[in-house]
């Protein structure tokens, strides 16, 4: 359960949300699921982090232990310079209004037998906020603001609107308590590219009108890189590497990294796809990961090293973090070795 | 054993009343007649709700060779599975309303009687799904899943379907396929399960494969593999192949030709190089910008389209796209275009396209409509404007 280091993270001071050394087990019959394995991460004011990484590699789990569900099993999550690990029932609850989720599957996560109205006024219901009046106000200045017109929204039921709608009210129930930080775990995957591109729109709008914090998560690598200010790539519960999206995406370190690069199909005829797959075979279970680097044995650079030893996170560029003991220099704009400090934000 | 028998017992220019297709014979047909796989002339497909009837599928034409692949790509509820699924004839019979001709090898699908029909089903034409864990049956062994098909059509002994299930766990690149022979769908990853999902598509060496949505439901990394794995086959198997996908970067590197679908109904379709090259439908145009791109720096702003798709109980009366259309003219709200070819192979739903100028749409619009007064078979819009263009299946 080493933890892969935590050189990519800034002055506490600094942060909004410092996450060290996550952990995440969930016991089943048999044996533990490592689910996320030492995570550290970091979020300054009004930056967007963005996590990706494939399915069962852990940013879904990540997200959920932030705001405490699950509680992780070790490990610190400091938001607002408060351990939220060490809260618990109304204080940990009062906390959470601060920090928002969103979720993947839009008309699921909201209530089929209330009507939006209901939907969005019951976070200030339940925290006492202002009186019917300033509710209502709220509610229709929130719809407003996501895009949607108030008179005909509030008294429909969630059935009654499309997919990209319903994710626009999941939007708006998350912003009615004045968060800090927006929590989105593939707030557009279940979307059709048309409108998953009016959501991604609105969040850039929104982060800029409320002042919001986001923690990005999803598995495409494209929508990741356009709203992100730093991109973290986790692979099987590890962080794999941290780095400022348009360095990421140009000069990946990692060999994960750039296999995922890699096999993303490009919309562009003319992009002949590669005879052999970037990465072969499957992701290993998470019961039982591997030994030292958990990506080595789908790596094509693996040595006998990454068995024994697991990397530790360390500095290859500006802002650049990664974990591996033999990263990819592209070039020769990446330096090799490291000297450790605080990196300055993205 | 089942082509040309199959063939024989159907007159290929039966009785049916709209017979637009042997109406318009073209010179080279003859040429590519043993290439031609299918025929699909006009197909409609809906559904009857309470609301009203779901026009899924509006009108749809289109031929594929043997060793050809056609992409067909469009938003949820542009009606691509529907079609994909109408062409084969898997749709319930109750309440659906499926017009229209799809002649397979000179079969007509439409209309033919379900023992018929269920005879092509693996043997000659076969579907992989979106979802291989719903799609492949939890309670049997995946053995048993990929010899049925053989021992039900090809009459195979167990020993022989068995070896051939084996060499083709094989080929699809599953590891340790005598043991994986044995065990059920659950205990494989979703991976895996798509590659069992082809070899059983594959097993009886149909002619026709539909892919629809093969990777929707996997990883990055998993579905360049699967990718890869499909594209092989369709090659070595010489099979025409259908990928129904609403991703273009599916589509993009791995088709021959593609038709977008918007509402119910292909609103262009050309060689893949030739639709992301010369774009002329503003739908199409609005997709591909819509895509968050690699290359583009972070934080910039996504183009994204206005709206969302029509309801398809009422579509929009003309032009369906029109109500979310940057380019809409009153025209595109009066009038329906229709689906011309001004370039051959090239053919577009849109009175004010991208690139061509009004002009010539207006032009071959009147053209068509005077070739449809002047013919006897009026209505079979698609297969005249077909005929007008050439051999657009080929190269």
């Amino acid at each position: 359960m080493a933890g892969t280091g935590t050189a990519h993270l800034r002055a506490p001071e600094d942060a909004l949300l410092r996450v060290e050394d996550l952990v995440v087990e969930f016991p089943t019959r048999n044996g533990k699921v490592h689910a996320v394995s030492g995570i550290s991460l970091d979020i300054l004011p009004g930056e967007t982090l963005g996590l990706v990484g494939e399915s069962g590699c852990g940013k879904s789990t990540t997200g959920r232990a932030i705001i405490q569900l699950p509680r992780p099993t070790g490990g610190s999550v400091q938001f607002e310079g408060v351990d939220l690990t060490r809260l618990s029932g109304k204080a940990l609850r009062h906390r959470r209004t601060k920090l928002q989720f969103i979720f993947q599957d839009p008309i699921s996560s909201l209530n089929p037998r209330r009507r939006v109205r209901d939907i969005l006024a019951e976070p200030m219901r339940i925290w006492k906020r202002g009186d019917k009046d300033h509710q209502e106000k709220v509610v229709r200045e929130t719809l407003d603001a996501v895009g949607l017109d108030p008179d005909t929204a509030m008294d429909r039921r969630p059935h009654q609107f499309s997919g990209g709608q319903c994710q626009r009210i999941s939007i708006a129930r998350a912003l009615v308590t004045e968060p800090s930080l927006l929590i989105c775990d593939e707030p557009v995957s279940a979307l059709d590219v048309s409108v998953q591109a009016q959501i991604l729109n609105l969040l850039e709008d929104l982060k800029a009108r409320y002042g919001l914090t986001l923690v990005f998560i999803a598995h495409d690598l494209a929508v990741v890189k356009n709203v992100s200010d730093r991109v973290m790539v986790m692979y099987l519960g590890k962080v794999c590497e941290v780095a400022p999206p348009d360095r990421l995406y140009k000069q990946p370190a990692h060999p994960y990294t750039s296999a995922l690069l890699r096999s993303i199909p490009v919309p562009d005829p003319a992009v002949r796809p590669q005879e052999q797959p970037a990465l072969e075979g499957e992701l290993p279970s998470p019961l039982d990961p591997p030994s030292g680097c958990r990506f080595r044995t789908r790596c094509p650079l693996a040595q006998e090293r990454c068995a024994t030893e697991e990397p530790q996170v360390r500095e290859v560029g500006p802002g650049h973090y990664v974990a591996c003991h033999f990263p990819l220099s592209s070039g020769a704009a990446a330096p090799q070795p490291v000297e450790v400090h605080a990196g300055q934000p993205a | 054993m089942s082509g040309p028998n199959a063939a024989g017992s159907f007159s290929p220019d039966g009785e049916r009343p709209n017979n637009g297709v042997s109406g318009t014979p073209l010179p080279r047909e003859h040429e590519t007649q043993t290439r031609r796989l299918i025929e699909v002339d006009d197909l409609r497909t809906g559904f009857k709700t309470a609301r009203g009837l779901v026009r899924a599928v509006d009108g749809v034409s289109l031929t594929l060779d043997r060793g050809r692949t056609l992409g067909i790509v469009g938003e949820s509820g542009s009606g691509k599975t529907v079609l994909s699924r109408s062409i084969m004839g898997l749709l319930p019979k109750r309440n659906v309303v499926r017009e229209g001709t799809v002649h397979y090898n000179g079969l007509e699908l439409v209309g033919a009687p379900d023992a018929k029909v269920r005879d092509l089903w693996g043997a000659e034409m076969a579907m992989i799904f979106q979802d291989p864990m719903t799609s492949l049956n939890p309670v049997l062994k995946i053995g048993k899943q990929i010899t049925e098909g053989m021992r039900f059509h090809l009459g195979m002994d167990r020993q022989t379907a068995d070896k051939n299930a084996l060499s083709l766990l094989r080929e699809v690149g599953i590891p340790e396929p005598e043991r994986r022979l044995k065990q059920y769908p659950h205990e494989l990853s979703g991976g895996m399960r798509q590659r069992i999902m082809i070899a059983v598509a594959l097993a009886c060496g149909p002619k026709l494969l539909f892919a629809d949505e093969p990777t929707t439901a996997l990883d990055v990394t998993v579905q360049a593999q699967i990718l890869n794995l499909l594209q092989r086959e369709q090659r070595e198997r010489d099979m025409g192949m259908i990928l129904v996908t609403h991703d273009l970067g599916v589509v993009a590197g791995r088709t021959d030709e593609i038709a977008v679908m918007y509402a119910g109904q292909v609103v262009e379709k050309a060689a893949t190089a030739t639709l992301f090259r010369h774009v002329q439908h503003p739908y199409t145009e609005a997709l591909l910008r819509s895509i968050p791109s690699m290359d583009a720096p972070s934080h910039s702003r996504l183009q994204a389209i206005p709206g969302r798709p029509p309801d398809l109980v009422n579509p929009p009366p003309a032009c369906r796209f029109a109500p979310r259309c940057p380019y809409a003219r009153d025209k595109c709200r009066q009038e329906a275009p229709p689906l011309l070819e001004l370039e051959p192979g090239h053919a577009f739903r849109c009175w004010f396209p991208v690139r061509a100028s009004a002009d010539a749409v207006e032009a071959a619009a009147a053209e068509l409509r005077a070739g449809q007064d002047a013919g006897t078979d009026g209505g079979e819009t698609q297969v005249a404007v077909r005929g007008d263009g050439e051999n657009e299946g080929g190269d």
